[in-house]
């Protein structure tokens, strides 16, 4: 077991956060990318000796996230939203072009060429809660708003030049093991960098403030607005035929 | 019927440094925790019943409700888990509020635990929003700071630890029990029900998870009283929401109104179609959501109205495709997805996916015959209802509804030996330049 | 047996009763759907289902339609009848019934089969498949799925013995249900997701579990199988015949499959009184021990130098060695008896008649290992004829208490069933051992710090201890190794009648409960009866027809081996023994080579057989019927499976020179010797007592030694020869080390060398929860055994740094 001590000692600390210290295996498993570059078989081991659970079960658990890696990624892990509506927008040429652009497949490490300071790894993502943004790339997991081909291509070459980016929301964007440190609970010090909100996140606020719509003022009564009085009143308003089924056994228990 | 905008959640967003304790508070943050912490726990439960609010992660269960099964003589520790994982394809409002206005969300966390007698909480954050992540953390930490978080809250001995969690890539954490399964560590599959969360969630104790968007609505009904939040919106669907407009309008982005208003209202206000092109079909709530047309445009946005119309209303992720976007590639890569994100669990969803994906495909490439449709059609009625968990219900949303409204296009990739439009003509820069 | 008014009136408050098919049935409480509706005798398909594990709900196949919940309303979607419990009032339509539960049903079928491979003619489980049986009976009739099939590359080794094929896998996650819930071994679990999800194991972490079979014999499809068996047969070939397992004194049902007289595999029966349908791999895997090459096939006798032979063995009917055996016994005179405990209850009933009637003596023993006379003493005292332990009391115990036993080691269904006992119940495991061992962890025990030999004191503690929770449900288990700590078992049974708990003992081997029934011992004689009081001596005599039985005192193995090598003995036979087991190896060789006439009864060619005057070829078990009785004092009988006409059961070659001696035992089969058994019945006059006994004292007390006292036991898997032939099943085993104290192990590990009284060993150590004094050591897992090659039992070690490997 050769993970330095110190990463022992911040694997346990994620695990002390928790009231059960399973819990700290997902940021423990982040925690180990950031060090090793992936999910290792010694990593695997380390979790599961501090957790005290089989290493079978720890590999259950870097194998179901898409997060964890057990092959090396770049310095800056792309990745490009082709789910339904950025495939549409765009994703779908966005991601041939860089494919095409870095001489590599889908989840694959572009080679170091002499003149590379960073080394870019290459992934087709799903949806990441950015729609209205479309077509959406994620650098190590920051935010690149509203892209193109030609704008794809540049980010690329620029990542592996080594100039610094700036996420469209978000601040300069670290490396992939940076990020990943962060994501296992042990923060940098960029919350404050980027803005509050893109321009479409705002775009309703500003059609409001231009019209001058708020919400009603506290006074305003209606009554109660109590939709339902009963758990079964409320399964049925309710979208999923999962509550339904929930409610209806909880009554058949009864 | 509502027509205008209501910012609530999104009124501060525009503010300087929106997301630190100061901006927030600047506007009256942390207000509605002392009226809260004036109130007896129940009593706020009963606010939040009163309030209407139903559930913003999609499935519209009455929030106040909710929190009421938690068996307070049940001894074990309480907890409110708020589910962040949102990954619903078209679902962009939680991500966004906690960039923005994490603060919103923490009073929220603050006063939902205090109702429901928890002393802990977890905001269970997909992993793939590096920044978002930042900010709430951030902002549990400034909440501590301020003493708004840890020991002896507000001077009131109410005491609330808040752990903001990481996940690390799997759309199904967002099914709750899902969720808990990876906040206890393990793979995330769905749970059996019963027990339920409420009596055994997190480590087997009473659970309340959450929304981002619903625990986010908590502190503004607090402060401004249950028959505010209830003047908003329809008779069963209470209050205001965030609609995310995506795809091919003008002007993307997230609309704050009353439950209830229109997607032909929000088209218009989102500065109409792109040109030259009409609508052709959208999702009120996510790829989850069976999709709707334009005869649906003046279809109210509420649970209600839009369960009527044969869809849910879902988390309001209003996807908007013009008549440039070939419906069975949408519907293949959506069920690409779920064949992607399927827990594997079941087996109606893990082998019913790569089914489904296989099959339409060959449709997408015009091979095969029209009996594939109905193949297709009963490959879904087999899966639908059949499933461990709602996942395998979402896949087969836009399929059924797809080949209800578009068969002739299906049939054209059979007639036509494959796929009549150019993808490149729907793309966000098509019209502004010559090459793609 | 009747049940009382009372009992009836119970269950009926707990019936719930519903309609399935139109039939109304009653069941408990709780009871899950699917099993509900077999009680009207339909069958719902299912794979992930099993009663033994906890519900799960994930192949979705045994969707039932529910019309109404018991509530009036109905579910709108067909629901798994696996996790859905009854409810008073509740309408079930089954597939017999109901269209949408059989389309429901078929249409998982349907998805389950697009990618499974149709290659069930050359599968293992064709023939037996739960999947190809359902298919057929709940399926369509053609697939309509014309896709790519997922692939991968076949098969991977879970373990040296356990192979998955992945590609046949339904992912119905029975294996890693039962490795996480039944033994605690979660070596294998789910991996990856969503239509790659697959069953794996760690990097070098292979599923190691002394219960990984049980995975093979619950998989619904052909995705585990055996190193052992895979490609061996076809079920249909098969003859199967029920056996009962005779690795241990657990007694576990198991099921004999064979092909033209040869065994081809062993699966677990169902005993839910006993071991439920689980069984170790040792009595899985370890059966080939009887088809080695050197199994013994016909008799032997040695034609003496003295009486003008070459001194060699040689082949001899089976009527010539009775005579010469019978001539040799006679011409010896005073005749010691060892059975080794193997041994059937009907064979161990022939060797205590042989020992008393035709030889005249109670130099009888069964115990091939470490005694004493306190365990002499404390098994007709405290053992024979009691019975008020079982299985399902450990279920219902508040505190089980272990001494001088390791379960997971020692006893496999008595772990499995303390482990179920503290997973879903209120019991807790208290062990008195030296440290806590991973076996002890899984049974989330306490442990109570004691160094071997040192468990008197500790046993004593629990009547003083209230929180130890020793009371009157509880149960306290001994093991056989309590046998040389001194006065422990003295104390145990002082401890149970101080608090009211009850005491069993759990000894190894299979015929040892049933040795002591039927008096393989100097002090008893069948049926618990005391040699030492004249009545039951006179009962047994009267019984038997014969004019009296010998009244003097027996000698104990040791003291029979002590006598023969002073020459108080001339003949011994000897059955089933392995001299590096016994107390003293060395001095059991010499004692061996030191008597006048050996006649030996032995399965395979050994250091004793060869060593002896006359050898007689025994059946194994699988070649004859007898009776195996449990830890529990639960009589196990199975009939044979072959009749092979190369060996005789012990029982019968001893009748053979009982006859030639003259002095008949009275039967010569194992049904004979049954009814002879039922005749003489148990004892009901006084039971002996435990009043003056002397504690045992260590072989060697006072001695000066080493630094480290020795803890040992023997590993499940470990070198005993009945578990040779079977490479696979061996590599499964824990690796030989030593267990040392973090300390001990900083200064001397990581290889240690070991010196005691009797030799030195070197092997790998490894850190342990431990005392700094103790070490442990598997007991027979390197060289001869830790008897043989180490140290006397009780004695001290010295640890020192191995020399670097």
């Amino acid at each position: 077991m050769s993970l330095p001590v110190e990463t022992l000692a911040e694997l346990r600390e994620i695990a002390a956060r928790y009231p059960e210290a399973r819990s700290g295996l997902l940021p423990m498993l982040h925690l180990v990318q950031s060090v090793e570059g992936r999910v290792t078989a010694e990593g695997i081991e380390t979790c599961a000796d501090i957790l005290g659970i089989t290493a079978a079960e720890v590999s259950g658990v870097a194998t179901f996230y898409t997060m964890y890696k057990r092959r090396p990624v770049g310095d800056y892990h792309v990745g490009v939203c082709t789910n339904t509506l950025c495939a549409v927008m765009g994703g779908d040429a966005i991601f041939e072009r860089l494919k095409d652009h870095l001489d590599v497949g889908n989840d694959e490490l572009t080679e170091r060429r002499p003149e590379d300071k960073c080394t870019v790894s290459l992934e087709h993502v799903e949806c990441n809660a950015a729609c209205d943004y479309a077509p959406v790339m994620m650098v190590n997991w920051e935010f690149m708003d509203n892209m193109t081909p030609e704008s794809a291509v540049q980010l690329v070459d620029d990542l592996r030049a080594g100039t610094e980016i700036h996420s469209t929301r978000g601040p300069r964007v670290v490396t992939w093991r940076e990020a990943e440190r962060v994501l296992a609970g042990f923060p940098d010090d960029l919350a404050d960098e980027g803005p509050a909100a893109g321009a479409p996140s705002l775009v309703g606020l500003g059609i409001a403030r231009t019209n001058g719509w708020t919400a009603p003022p506290a006074s305003a009564d209606a009554g109660s607005g109590r939709t339902a009085d009963s758990k079964e009143e409320a399964v049925e308003q309710a979208d999923t035929s999962r509550a339904e089924t929930e409610t209806k056994q909880e009554d058949s228990d009864a | 019927m509502a027509d205008t905008l209501t910012p609530v959640l999104t009124d501060n967003w525009g503010d300087e440094r929106a997301w630190t304790l100061a901006s927030y508070e600047a506007r009256g943050g942390y207000r509605a925790l002392d009226k809260a912490f004036s109130m007896a726990p129940d009593a706020i439960i009963e606010e939040v019943k009163d309030s209407g609010l139903r559930g913003r992660g999609g499935a519209g269960f009455p929030t106040g409700m909710k929190w009421g099964f938690i068996p307070q003589d049940n001894p074990r520790p309480k907890y409110l888990v708020v589910n962040a994982d949102e990954s619903e394809p078209g679902t962009c409002k939680d991500i966004p509020l906690m960039m923005a206005s994490p603060h919103t969300l923490v009073e929220g966390v603050i006063i939902s635990s205090y109702a429901i007698r928890a002393n802990k909480a977890f905001i269970y954050i997909r992993g793939e929003v590096l920044h978002v992540f930042r900010r709430v953390q951030r902002a549990v930490q400034e909440a501590y700071l301020a003493g708004h978080l840890g020991k002896n809250i507000h001077g009131t001995g109410y005491d609330l630890d808040v752990v903001v969690h990481a996940g690390a890539g799997a759309y199904i954490c967002g099914e709750e029990t899902a969720l808990l399964e990876g906040l206890e560590g393990r793979r995330g599959q769905p749970r059996l029900r019963p027990p339920f969360p409420a009596v055994a969630g997190l480590y087997a104790s009473p659970t309340v998870i959450n929304n981002v968007e619903s625990i986010a609505s908590v502190p503004s009904i607090i402060a401004n009283g249950h028959q505010w939040f209830a003047s908003m919106g329809t008779e069963k669907s209470k209050g205001f929401g965030i609609f995310s407009l995506s795809g091919h309008v003008k002007n993307p982005g997230q609309y704050e109104a009353p439950l209830g208003i229109t997607l032909r209202r929000l088209i218009l206000l989102a500065g109409g179609m792109r040109d030259g092109h009409e609508l052709k079909f959208w999702t009120p709530g996510g790829s989850s959501t069976p999709l709707l047309t334009a005869e649906h445009l003046d279809v109210p946005l509420d649970f209600e109205a839009v369960g009527a119309a044969g869809s849910m209303l879902g988390t309001r992720a209003l996807q908007i495709f013009d008549d440039s976007t070939c419906v069975v590639r949408a519907t293949l890569r959506w069920t690409e997805f779920y064949k992607h994100e399927s827990c594997g669990k079941c087996t109606p969803c893990r082998e019913g996916t790569w089914w489904l994906v296989q099959t339409l495909s060959a449709l997408e490439k015009g091979q095969g015959s029209e009996a594939d449709l109905d193949m297709l059609l009963d490959q879904c009625d087999n899966i639908l209802g059949r499933s461990f968990c709602a996942l395998a219900d979402g896949a087969v949303s836009p399929i059924a509804s797809s080949i209800q409204f578009f068969r002739d296009e299906y049939v054209a990739h059979l007639t036509g030996g494959g796929c009549p439009f150019d993808p490149a003509l729907s793309t966000a820069w098509a019209g502004q330049e010559v090459n793609a | 047996m009747t049940l009382t008014s009372d009992s009836g009136a119970t269950e009926r408050t707990d019936l719930v009763t519903l309609t399935i098919d139109g039939v109304q049935v009653s069941v408990p409480k709780d009871t899950l759907v699917i099993r509900a509706a077999e009680q009207i005798g339909v069958q719902v398909p299912r794979f992930c289902d099993h009663p033994l594990l906890a519900p799960v709900g994930a192949c979705r196949q045994c969707l039932v339609d529910i019309p109404d919940a018991g509530n009036g309303r109905g579910f709108p979607k067909p629901q798994a009848s696996c996790t859905l419990p009854v409810a008073e009032g509740m309408v079930v339509n089954t597939q017999a019934t109901s269209e949408v539960a059989d389309k429901a049903q078929q249409g998982i079928m349907e998805f389950l089969l697009i990618n499974h491979p149709l290659d069930c003619p050359v599968c293992d489980k064709g023939g037996e498949c739960p999947l190809q049986n359902q298919a057929m009976s709940n399926g369509r009739g053609e697939t309509r799925f014309e896709g790519y099939k997922r692939t991968f590359p076949k098969p991977i080794n879970l373990s040296p013995q356990v192979l998955l094929d992945r590609e046949r896998c339904i992912v119905c996650q029975r294996c890693t249900r039962f490795a996480e819930e039944i033994p605690g071994d979660p070596f294998i679990a789910l991996v990856e997701r969503g239509a790659m999800q697959q069953i794996g194991i760690a990097e070098d972490a292979p599923f190691l579990s002394y219960f990984a079979g049980n995975v093979i014999q619950i998989c619904p499809v052909g995705a585990l199988t055996s190193e052992d068996y895979r490609f061996r047969s076809r079920p249909f070939d098969l003859v199967s015949t029920p056996g009962v397992a005779e690795h241990d004194s657990c007694g576990s049902a198991i099921r004999v499959d064979h092909r033209r007289g040869k065994v081809m595999r062993r699966l677990a029966g169902n005993d839910p009184e006993v071991n439920e349908e689980w069984i170790t791999d040792k009595d899985r895997f370890a059966f080939h021990y009887a088809t080695e090459s050197d199994r013994l096939t016909y008799p032997q006798v040695r034609d003496r130098v003295e009486d003008g032979g070459d001194g060699r063995l040689r082949p001899a009917s089976w009527p010539e060695a009775f005579a010469v055996a019978a001539r040799g016994l006679q011409a010896a005179g005073a005749t010691g008896v060892l059975t080794g405990g193997r041994i059937t209850a009907e064979d161990g009933f022939a060797y205590s008649k042989f020992a008393r009637v035709a030889l005249g003596t109670n130099d009888i023993d069964f115990r091939s290992r470490p005694l004493s006379a306190e365990e002499t003493a404390f098994l007709a005292a405290e053992v024979v004829l009691r019975s008020s332990v079982t299985y399902a009391d450990l279920e219902q115990a508040s505190t089980v208490v272990l001494a001088g036993l390791e379960p997971e080691d020692e006893a496999g269904m008595v772990f499995l069933r303390l482990r179920k006992a503290t997973r879903h119940g209120t019991t807790g495991v208290l062990a008195i051992a030296p440290g806590m061992t991973r076996g002890l962890a899984k049974l989330n025990a306490r442990l109570l710090r004691t160094a071997p030999g040192a468990e008197a004191g500790a046993l004593e503690s629990l009547v003083e201890h209230a929180r130890h929770g020793v009371d009157k449900n509880s149960i306290i288990l001994v093991g056989e190794r309590l046998a040389t700590s001194p006065g422990a078992l003295a104390a145990a049974v002082t401890a149970a009648a101080r608090t009211g708990a009850r005491l069993a003992w759990v000894p190894r081997r299979a015929g040892d409960r049933g040795a002591v029934e039927t008096g393989c011992l100097p002090n008893l004689l069948p049926g618990g009866r005391p040699v030492a009081d004249p009545v039951a001596r006179v009962d047994v005599a009267s019984a038997w027809g014969v004019d009296h039985l010998p009244d003097a005192p027996g000698r104990d193995a040791d003291a029979i081996v002590a006598a023969l090598l002073a020459g108080e003995l001339g003949g011994l036979v000897i059955g089933g023994v392995d001299p590096d087991d016994t107390a003293d190896p060395a001095a059991t060789r010499a004692a061996i080579e030191a008597a006048s006439f050996v006649v030996a009864l032995e399965l395979r060619e050994t250091d004793v057989t060869r060593g002896a005057d006359v050898v007689f070829p025994v059946a194994p078990v699988v070649d004859k019927a007898g009776t195996f009785v449990t830890w529990e004092g639960r009589p196990r009988s199975f009939e044979q499976v072959f009749a092979s006409p190369s060996s005789l059961p012990d029982l019968r070659i001893l009748a053979g020179i009982a006859e030639e001696m003259g002095r008949p035992l009275g039967f010569r089969t194992v049904a004979e010797a049954r009814a002879q058994m039922e005749e003489i019945g148990p004892w009901d006059g006084d039971r002996a007592t435990l009043e003056g006994l002397e504690p045992a004292t260590p072989s060697q007390p006072g001695q000066a030694g080493g630094d480290f006292a020795l803890s040992t036991w023997k590993l499940l898997v470990d070198n005993g020869s009945m578990q040779d032939g079977d490479k696979a099943y061996r590599a499964t085993g824990r690796a030989p080390v030593a267990r040392l104290s973090q300390a001990a192990y900083d200064a001397h590990g990581p290889t240690v060398t070991l010196t005691g009284d009797r030799g030195s060993v070197t092997i790998p150590a490894e850190p342990a929860d431990l005392a700094d004094d103790v070490v442990w050591v598997p007991a027979n897992s390197f060289g001869n055994g830790v008897l043989a090659d180490l140290a006397s039992p009780g004695s001290r070690v010295t640890v020192t740094k191995g020399a670097d490997q």
